[in-house]
């Protein structure tokens, strides 16, 4: 019996090595598609994938909840977002693929390189062991019911401020898309007044 | 927890993060620049959820929905610029927006 058990774990360990290697891998492959596409459809989309991806992971590290708001609000709201504007915005989206002059470009990638190189040795210098011992958690952890929990108890103030933040970005967003009226002067209202004027012409 | 432990989930995260910083400085597209920030708000989200399950609590995962509703929030107000520079006919360009250059 109890050799059985550990036969399944085994394999269930197995199982999800090669869903995190997977997912891990497309993680990493559609982030540097978002950065190097120079297409910015095709880096949107790509974007919707590295999210997906993410969202396994969560799934992976016990985050239930957090991986269905990643699909629901990230890849989908967020990313329909940012598919409207480039489609809005046609080929003028489309932006030449680095810019400065080659010495920007040569101390952009240096950076790069050298905060994961940081990162990586300040993550081995401080862990220690230290990482590898993780806490026995419950079924729940990460359950919506816990986050809810704990959304409306210790995290309420948090809770409350995130959604005045959503509630200015919203006003920010409609105040920044409002024409103003000198625009609307130098447009000269055309956009209203050829569909109202069109019938007519067509009348004459 | 079966699978690959903690500091696997925090490398994947440093050089997603990393990928995400070399998008940032070396596009000259706003709306790269936009996506490539969203890749480094999702890195700390790796690590936030990577480290919540390290410690068993689930503090670091509230704080990750929190890192998403900012991530919305900057994404509406970023792509109301976008829109509005390209109403005004302004390149969308960043290395020509100069004009607050000291």
């Amino acid at each position: 019996m109890q050799a059985d058990e550990g036969r399944l774990s085994a394999v269930g360990n197995v199982l999800v090595w090669a869903v995190w290697i997977v997912a891990a891998g497309a993680c990493l492959g559609t982030g540097l598609r978002v950065v190097t596409a120079s297409n910015p459809f095709s880096s949107a989309l790509s974007l919707i994938g590295n999210l997906a991806s993410l969202a396994v992971l969560y799934l992976l590290a016990s985050g239930e909840f957090v991986a269905a708001a990643q699909v629901l609000v990230y890849a989908g709201a967020v990313m329909v977002m940012f598919l409207f504007v480039i489609a809005y915005l046609g080929g003028r989206a489309d932006a030449p693929w680095a810019g400065g002059t080659r010495l920007i470009q040569t101390a952009s990638v240096i950076t790069a390189v050298s905060l994961l190189s940081v990162t990586f040795v300040a993550l081995m210098l401080n862990a220690g062991g230290r990482l590898s011992d993780e806490a026995d958690v419950t079924r729940a952890f990460g359950s919506p019911a816990e986050m809810g929990g704990l959304f409306l108890t210790d995290h309420l103030l948090a809770f409350e401020i995130t959604s005045i933040v959503l509630l200015v970005a919203a006003v920010g967003g409609v105040v920044l898309g409002m024409r103003s009226e000198a625009e609307a002067l130098a447009d000269g209202d055309q956009g209203l007044q050829q569909t109202v004027a069109r019938p007519s012409e067509d009348a004459a | 927890m079966s699978g690959p432990g903690v500091p696997w989930y925090l490398a994947i995260s440093a050089i997603l993060f990393s990928i995400g910083v070399a998008g940032v400085l070396l596009r000259r597209s706003p709306l790269i620049v936009l996506l490539s920030l969203e890749i480094m708000l999702n890195s700390a989200n790796l690590a936030f959820v990577g480290f919540s399950r390290l410690f068993g609590e689930m503090d670091g995962q509230v704080f990750a929905l929190a890192v998403m509703a900012v991530a919305a929030s900057e994404v509406c107000v970023g792509l109301g610029l976008i829109v509005a520079m390209a109403r005004r006919n302004l390149a969308l360009d960043v290395d020509l927006f100069t004009e607050l250059r000291g």
